[in-house]
């Protein structure tokens, strides 16, 4: 089970930003988790929302350079050593991490980790994370 | 020492100089004619003969040839002799990948160095000099072509090239210096490097200095002057014509004069192709008229600059150019490099970018160059993955270093965002102020 994640270009110069959320703000979309990669010449904003598509449609609209990437959203139970158990998993199938965010779930104790892989790994990335994590869908990302 | 190279030459009189221009121009046309299909066939779609050039008065009926020629006619197409008498190639670059190729015989290596020697002993060289010689050595001209010059003169030449800044100066420390050649940028770097490493001019022996192959002001003149502790003079050269020594400064450093034995200069009017009267501004148009490999007649430079037979306090006769003013068509002049924005545009085709929005950004930042290209990136180069980004921008940078030969800055941007232009876009935005 995998979710859409939009990652936006974002020149490094004044107001670019704030440009691209006005345009989330005013199509009423709500933004549900969010990183931030940056270089020293521009940033690559990565977007989980609750409606990627419209969201996509609008900023492609606006010109702005966006795509729709799949990844992985894990439930990890708060505990020490929780996200290292994960990364065992993905690891010991040889499975590197592209990158990662993490954020905190309003409704339990898990913490909610969004995992990018590369593509023809994403399957099997399921397959071992599922055993003994918690895959969440974008209706579970609250 | 000596005050001129060739005196009979650079000191004749008008008559003696146009009679020896007549004779050779007339001899060259006639070598031209019979042994480059490609000219004698302009010539003859015009209907004119070497017959019909028996004087200079003449030579405004000769075809006009232009850079897309020599492009047309790559690599041997031109040359005037068979390639066993050639013994030296050089070559600059094209706008699109292609390069301009020119060749030379024994004897025209002997004017070539002539031309250079004469350009050192108006700034002041002799026999007893060191030629500190810190243009490129290679397919580019400029440092074979002062190095020739200098040895004909018997000068100790130390043939350092470039790069390598700090070991340039210990050179010029330790060697004992006291004549240098690079490009005016170069020497600026130089002299503030010195700085850096706590070297006074008092420290080392520079009397002069040759600067060419980009285009330089009067302040920045002056600032090397008193940096370096030297007088600084301009020397103009192209590979078509033969390399630098076309053209020289003397002491009074209000113009170069013109190896005009060798090379006939018009300005003409860029868009008739009439000839303009000699203090107008022009095009520069050169003919070969002693060269036998590559004798090009009425190459036009694409140079805007101005001739002057006004009196020069330095005695010679030579005609003079002011300054090239700019030129007609976009070719920068980077670093000492000839850049085409067609050449940028080409890469990034290559690199699969099919409707690439580009800004080319030259600037000049404490006295070096610079060039910095923004780039849209398309839909189709975008990843959520910084490293396949920034793999883009490493690919860009490359490509346009190996095929420019000068580094660059790549700066991706947003789609859309650069400004878009009707008809011929205005790619390039120069901030450098090269122009007094």
């Amino acid at each position: 089970m995998l979710i859409k994640q939009l990652s936006v270009f974002v020149e490094n110069k004044k107001g670019r930003l704030s440009a691209i959320l006005n345009i989330l703000r005013d199509n009423k979309i709500d933004i549900r988790a969010l990183s931030v990669a940056d270089t020293r010449d521009f940033g690559i904003l990565r977007l989980i929302v609750d409606d990627p598509e419209k969201a996509y449609e609008e900023l492609h609209k606006a010109a702005c350079l966006v795509n729709l990437t799949s990844v992985i959203a894990v439930g990890i139970t708060d505990r020490p050593g929780g996200l290292a158990d994960a990364m065992d998993c993905l690891s010991a199938e040889g499975i590197s991490v592209e990158y990662m965010y993490a954020f905190i779930s309003k409704t339990d104790d898990c913490a909610s980790v969004i995992l990018r892989v590369p593509d023809k790994d994403n399957e099997k990335a399921v397959d071992v994370l599922s055993k003994d994590f918690k895959i969440l869908s974008s209706n579970e990302i609250i | 020492m000596k005050k001129y190279w060739n005196e009979s030459r650079e000191c004749a009189t008008l008559h003696e100089m146009r009679a020896l221009q007549s004779f050779r121009l007339s001899q060259t046309v006639r070598h031209v004619y019979q042994n480059v299909p490609y000219y004698k066939a302009k010539m003859d779609e015009l209907g004119v003969t070497p017959d019909d050039i028996k004087g200079v008065d003449d030579l405004s009926k000769l075809p006009f040839m232009y850079k897309q020629d020599l492009r047309d006619t790559y690599p041997y197409g031109l040359f005037a002799k068979p390639l066993d008498e050639v013994v030296r190639i050089h070559a600059s670059s094209g706008t699109t990948g292609k390069q301009i190729v020119v060749g030379y015989t024994r004897k025209d290596l002997e004017i070539w160095d002539e031309c250079a020697a004469r350009a050192l002993t108006a700034a002041g060289g002799d026999h007893t000099d060191f030629m500190h010689v810190s243009y490129g050595y290679g397919l580019f001209t400029g440092g074979l072509g002062v190095h020739g010059g200098a040895e004909k003169i018997g000068m100790t030449v130390i043939p350092v090239s470039t790069g390598n800044t700090q070991r340039q100066i210990n050179i010029i420390k330790d060697f004992g210096s006291t004549l240098i050649c690079c490009t005016p940028s170069y020497a600026m770097y130089i002299a503030e490097t010195m700085q850096e490493m706590g070297i006074k001019k008092e420290d080392i022996k520079l009397k002069a200095g040759l600067f060419g192959a980009e285009p330089w002001t009067q302040e920045m003149r002056e600032k090397l002057e008193d940096m370096l502790g030297l007088k600084a003079y301009d020397i103009y050269g192209l590979t078509e014509i033969i390399g630098p020594g076309v053209s020289f400064e003397c002491e009074e450093q209000t113009g170069m004069h013109i190896c005009e034995d060798h090379f006939i200069p018009e300005i003409i009017d860029p868009d008739t192709g009439e000839v303009l009267p000699e203090g107008e501004q022009g095009e520069l148009v050169f003919s070969c008229i002693t060269k036998e490999a590559f004798p090009l007649l009425r190459y036009r430079t694409r140079d805007i600059a101005v001739l002057s037979r006004k009196q020069c306090s330095c005695g010679r006769t030579l005609i003079k150019m002011l300054k090239p003013r700019g030129r007609t068509d976009d070719m920068l002049i980077i670093r000492g490099v000839n850049v085409f924005p067609s050449q940028i545009e080409a890469v990034l085709l290559s690199m699969g970018n099919s409707d690439p929005f580009y800004q080319i950004i030259v600037d000049r930042v404490n006295n070096t160059d610079t060039l910095e290209i923004k780039v849209e990136l398309s839909d189709n180069m975008f990843s959520d993955i910084i490293r396949s980004v920034e793999d883009i921008e490493n690919n860009i940078k490359s490509a346009i270093e190996s095929t420019l030969g000068i580094s660059a800055k790549i700066t991706l941007v947003e789609p859309k965002t650069l400004t878009r232009f009707e008809g011929k876009a205005a790619r390039v935005t120069d901030k450098r102020k090269l122009l007094d």
